[in-house]
């Protein structure tokens, strides 16, 4: 008997320039599980979306269960027993749990939604699985995990033979990622097929029985956990050796340069998400601030950088007090930001790169005198930037979107770290990079904590945190629950004060 | 067919055809300037209409009022009461917009007519000429006449100047890339340092005193004095340019003396082709209509970006 | 429904205007019944037209589409359901041409921002102008309504003392229509399958897209309805309310339906509410008019429905929140 649940053959795709697909094959064997490894921009994403239906293939052919699926609907690949947990999740946020997961098949009385049965069926997935959930809570309201949980029923409400989860571990605690990594050895000792995405190496060889490695749109090799190790997969996925420790100079800390004292900051639905946090950030120290997404990381860094109101408390910059200053006048503190929303604060899309690179010196001089602006000036900066920066561009004239997310970045960094700023504050400044740009960013961190600048690095990339941060603080709630030396902590007790625990 | 060469020749050929194509149009590059110029803010001014009426009613009541003055001090200054009782209402939907997130389409339609009412009324009042059939003001001095420079309307040159100086605003100066910024980007602007609020008020007060400013050309280059009908259709018509030259102020030029050529010929159309002069509405909507449909855009390779005004209703 | 009862917050303004208008009304009933009676039936039949150019808005924007252009579908639907209701010399007829002319603007609206993506303020906008030259183009004068609809008195809500007079009496069939329709579409938002996908598709049209839903097809659908809704206002009131055609008969009701559909928060109840209460401030001021405060020039009597619509955006647009994907065209391939 056949056991190939999926087949995917010379698929294609191209977007605009990029080609993210390159003829690639790959199958899928009843009950086993599929690590999609690969880089951030290899290609993963795109290929399980068009199976999935949301992206539809140039060419190629996708067969489940010996059926030829037709592309580009997601109706079809329902249909045929896929299901998908995203990485950016597709919920409703106004609409309850229970909405969310019968959304597409509701249970009805001819016109009717029949609500009670809808909790019912939420109430039995909870059980088979489980995973715990409110039907009745509305999704906005839940914390980042749970709404992770929502997905995850989503996906499993119709009985699946296929399953996909696209990067689920980016927001969980480490605890929470080995339930996670159990639901998947069941589900797939109950013969369904996943095909699990991911760019940590460590989950993989936890729990995947083949490896498939893509790099620049092409499979290029598989393998599987017991011949492999981080490096050989780093490898696999880079094309070169990758360092894992960079090369790391002690810290010289000096003085005192910001100053959080008792920090209260609402979020946008008016809930107190920084809660009492105090904190000190000294010169030339990189302090890295850990938890999971959704635990006030944001709203802090918004408030430090003069971007959102703050309730109660203060902070203080150099001495100077700057709570409740505009982003200007922080900026002229000497606080430099990396936004951790790239696209949506840190970038103008459709303006060109140079002018991108000066974005938040406009006023300044050399760039403007008085009311006119110098725009040769300009170029000629951005031409300096993009040189050391190595931003991949024929022109910096070109407008910035038609550069990959990694470039981009780079640009941001390029603008914050050039502007002899005294503080930096990079909010998930390597999500979604790939991992050249990635060493690269890091390296320039560790540059500018060697010059004497304060930098705090908020991240919900463990590993990140570990690999170049000279002291830790931990973020749960609000608050700062502990403040480590990453010399003498393992990721478990970490994990645990991500998660709330106590000590 | 005769229509065609009707609009063909009134519009263009003749010379006083010539003439009345271009003050149309200078009226219509500047009409058009107010509207493009909001949009690069992300402000869609679609109520110039009424800021064109504020401003040449203010200006045609300075111009009748102030006697005595020679034409160097009495055009400007009456140029610039029209320019400023735009902007009021211009800026008064900016300030709404700003404080309280009224999105300036609805607010500047609705001020629209509130304006065509209190300008009505005080035409028909405070500002009546007596003892005329119409109902009409005073007549403008001379000395608020703006002059022709060997018989053509330097209404047009003065609009090619402004249409000019506002791309060279909008792209060598900070203000200039504070408007690009905003309209593109608000939450990157806020970020780059830029206020966004004291943007929006400031983009509806400019696009308001150019269309303050644009009715009291008008009344200064043709009409010479008030009456409200005469003034229908600038601010519509600018959004036609506005949108044919995608939000640049300088391709509005070229679609505004199309326009103006097509408005001038469109009283001759009914004498000498027989077709009512409404066609020329119809004709510019489908103009309108062809030419910004996305397909077509690809068609004609046009590299300007689309515009896009939709912020929301709750800013 | 004790569960409603109980959780009703009795201090919310809302409520307290409700009350007060109330109070008020019964105040001014004992005064002088008849004109009382006619002020709130002109009130309901304002209102009415405007409540249901509010659904033409809802039903395009909780499925994401942001609709400036209802008023030049009105101006469209009217012009062509009384041309041909005064040609055929029926004008049921004439209804439901203007109702199809709704659906085929807005197919046209719906073409030009779903499909090619096109933004939706400005597509709307050039719709308005489209059905502004047409309209005044084909204009010709002199046509009549052939006839006019029965009215209907409602059997026995009509003898109710209070109400009964000016809300259910003198019906004509849309105006009747519309006290059905418009709860009708709420029911059918919140409570039915469509509801439910359609309000995904206008909140978050990827999380609908991953669900197996066709975006684009809901909300070509979506705009359709409102538009034959829009087509039917237009219809009302150029064949039943006012009984013809004037160029520029629908004077800015497509803008301040808008505004009233962001008053009510998007909820088709709300909107009505809005709707009526706006209807009313309307009748209400020509009344006042008539009683002789005729000192106040005719000019600011005409504005006042423009200055109540600014009005009402200033005391509610920046706090609400319309639906997350509105003004955004869906485009699926993201790489």
């Amino acid at each position: 008997m056949d056991t190939t649940l999926l087949r995917i053959e010379n698929l294609s795709k191209t977007f605009a320039t990029v080609k993210a697909n390159d003829n690639i094959s790959l199958e899928v064997n009843k009950g086993e599980v599929v690590a999609l490894l690969g880089e951030n921009g290899a290609g993963k994403s795109t290929l399980v979306k068009s199976v999935f239906g949301l992206v539809k293939p140039d060419s190629g052919t996708i067969t489940i269960k010996g059926e030829v699926i037709e592309a580009g609907d997601t109706a079809a690949a329902i249909r045929h027993g896929i299901g998908m947990v995203h990485q950016h999740f597709q919920l409703v946020p106004v609409m309850s749990v229970a909405e969310n997961i019968i959304l597409g098949d509701e249970p009805h009385k001819g016109a009717f939604i029949s609500y009670a049965e809808a909790r019912e069926s939420v109430k039995v997935l909870s059980d088979k699985f489980g995973l715990d959930i409110d039907p009745d809570a509305i999704v906005e309201d839940l914390p980042v995990g749970l709404q992770q949980r929502v997905e995850i029923l989503k996906a499993l409400r119709k009985n699946v033979d296929l399953l996909i989860l696209d990067e689920p571990t980016a927001v969980l605690t480490p605890q929470e990622i080995e339930e996670l990594l159990q639901v998947i050895r069941n589900l797939s000792s109950q013969g369904v097929g996943i095909i699990f995405i991911t760019h940590k190496l460590r989950e993989v060889l936890a729990v995947a029985d083949r490896i498939v490695v893509l790099r620049n749109g092409k499979s290029v090799g598989t393998a599987t956990p017991k011949e492999s190790t981080e490096s050989s997969l780093a490898q696999l996925m880079i094309g070169r050796e990758v360092i894992f420790r960079l090369d790391k100079k002690e810290a010289k800390p000096g003085a005192v340069v910001l100053e959080i004292d008792d920090l209260y900051v609402r979020d946008d639905r008016k809930l107190m998400s920084v809660n009492g946090l105090s904190l000190s950030l000294h010169a030339g120290e990189i302090l890295g601030v850990a938890g999971v997404e959704g635990n006030g990381q944001r709203e802090l860094v918004e408030a430090l950088t003069g971007m959102r109101p703050t309730v109660k408390g203060s902070f203080s910059i150099l001495g100077e007090v700057a709570t409740g200053k505009n982003p200007r006048a922080i900026h002229t503190m000497g606080v430099s930001h990396v936004p951790e929303d790239r696209e949506k604060d840190g970038l103008i899309a459709t303006l060109s790169i140079d002018e991108n690179l000066v974005l938040n010196q406009y006023k300044n001089s050399p760039f403007a005198k008085g009311w006119i602006r110098n725009i040769a000036a300009v170029n000629s900066y951005a031409e300096k930037m993009i040189e050391k920066f190595d931003v991949r561009t024929p022109s910096g004239k070109y407008p910035i979107n038609s550069l990959s997310g990694g470039n981009k970045q780079k640009v941001v960094i390029a603008r914050e770290m050039s502007q002899e700023s005294k503080i930096i504050i990079a909010s998930q400044p390597t999500r979604g990079i790939d991992i050249g740009s990635i060493e690269f960013i890091h390296n320039q961190l560790l540059a500018s904590r060697d010059s004497g600048v304060a930098v705090l690095l908020v991240s919900a990339e463990l590993d990140e945190i570990l690999s170049i941060a000279d002291r830790i603080a931990v973020m749960h709630g609000g608050k700062i629950v502990a403040i480590l030396d990453p010399h003498d902590v393992d990721r478990t007790q970490i994990g645990r004060l991500m998660a709330g625990a106590k000590e | 067919m005769t229509a065609y060469h009707v609009l063909i020749v009134k519009g263009f050929q003749s010379t006083a055809g010539l003439q009345s194509t271009l003050s149309k149009a200078g009226i219509l590059i500047m009409s058009g300037l107010a509207i493009t110029i909001g949009l690069r803010a992300g402000l869609f001014n679609i109520g110039a209409q009424g800021q064109v009426l504020s401003g040449a009613l203010a200006f045609t009541y300075v111009g009748y009022r102030l006697h005595g003055l020679p034409i160097w001090v009495h055009l400007p200054v009456a140029l610039v009461v029209g320019a400023a009782f735009g902007a009021f209402v211009g800026g008064f939907a900016g300030f709404l917009k700003a404080t309280r997130g009224v999105h300036e389409v609805i607010s500047t339609i609705m001020l629209n007519s509130i304006m065509a009412g209190i300008v009505d009324y005080l035409t028909q009042n405070q500002f009546r000429l007596q003892g005329q059939p119409n109902t009409r003001t005073p007549e403008i001095l001379h000395s608020a006449r703006l002059p022709h420079i060997f018989g053509y309307p330097s209404g047009f040159l003065i609009a090619v100047f402004l249409a000019f100086f506002v791309s060279w605003v909008l792209k060598k100066t900070t203000t200039g890339f504070e408007f690009e910024s905003v309209g593109r980007n608000r939450n990157a602007a806020w970020y780059a340092g830029i206020s966004v609020k004291k943007t929006i008020v400031l983009g509806m007060l400019v696009s308001g005193a150019i269309a303050g400013f644009t009715g009291a050309i008008f009344s200064s280059e043709t009409t010479g004095y008030f009456v409200p009908a005469f003034y229908s259709g600038i601010g519509f018509d600018g959004i036609t340019v506005a949108l044919l030259g995608r939000a640049n102020p300088k391709a509005l030029i070229p679609g505004a003396i199309f326009i103006g050529g097509m408005r001038s010929a469109q009283s001759a159309i009914q004498f000498e082709a027989g077709v009512a002069p409404d066609i020329i509405n119809l004709l510019l909507a489908l103009v309108l209509f062809f030419a910004t449909a996305p397909f077509l855009a690809k068609l004609l390779k046009s590299n300007a970006k689309s515009i896009t005004t939709t912020s929301g209703w709750g800013s | 429904m004790l569960n409603t009862i109980k959780s009703f917050n009795f201090k919310s303004w809302k409520f307290l205007l409700s009350v007060a208008t109330f109070a008020l009304w019964i105040y001014c009933y004992a005064a002088n019944m008849d004109i009382t009676n006619s002020v709130v039936a002109s009130g309901m039949r304002f209102g009415m037209p405007l409540a249901l150019a509010s659904m033409v808005g809802i039903m395009c924007e909780r499925s994401g589409v942001i609709n400036i252009g209802i008023e030049g579908t009105m101006l469209l639907s009217g012009f062509t359901g009384f041309y041909v209701a005064s040609y055929s010399k029926n004008i049921v007829i004439g209804l439901v041409i203007a109702i199809l002319t709704g659906v085929l603007t807005s197919f046209v609206h719906a073409m030009m921002t779903i499909k090619w993506g096109m933004d939706q303020i400005i597509a709307g906008t050039i719709i308005n102008i489209l059905a502004s030259g047409l309209t005044s183009f084909l204009y010709r004068e002199g046509s009549t309504v052939p006839n006019t609809w029965p009215i209907f008195d409602i059997p026995i809500l009509s003898k109710i003392p209070l109400l009964g007079a000016s809300l259910f009496s003198q019906l004509g069939p849309i105006q009747l229509f519309g006290m059905f329709l418009i709860p009708g579409i709420w029911v059918m938002m919140n409570k039915t399958r469509w509801g439910l996908r359609t309000r995904s598709v206008g909140e978050n049209p990827g999380a609908a897209d991953t669900a197996g839903i066709n975006v684009i097809r809901m909300r070509m659908t979506n705009v359709m309805i409102g538009g034959a809704i829009g087509g039917l206002v237009g219809g009302f009131i150029c064949l039943e309310l006012v009984g013809s055609f004037s160029k520029d008969f629908t004077a800015g009701t497509g803008f301040t339906a808008l505004a009233l559909m962001i008053f009510g928060r998007w909820n088709p109840l709300g909107a009505f509410a809005a709707a009526i209460l706006f209807g009313l401030a309307q009748a209400l001021a020509t009344q006042l008019q008539i009683f002789g405060v005729n000192n106040v020039p005719n000019q600011f009597i005409t504005i006042l429905p423009y200055v109540f619509t600014i009005l009402v955006l200033a005391f509610s647009a920046g706090k609400v929140r319309p639906p997350a994907a509105a003004g955004k065209p869906y485009e699926k391939e993201q790489s």
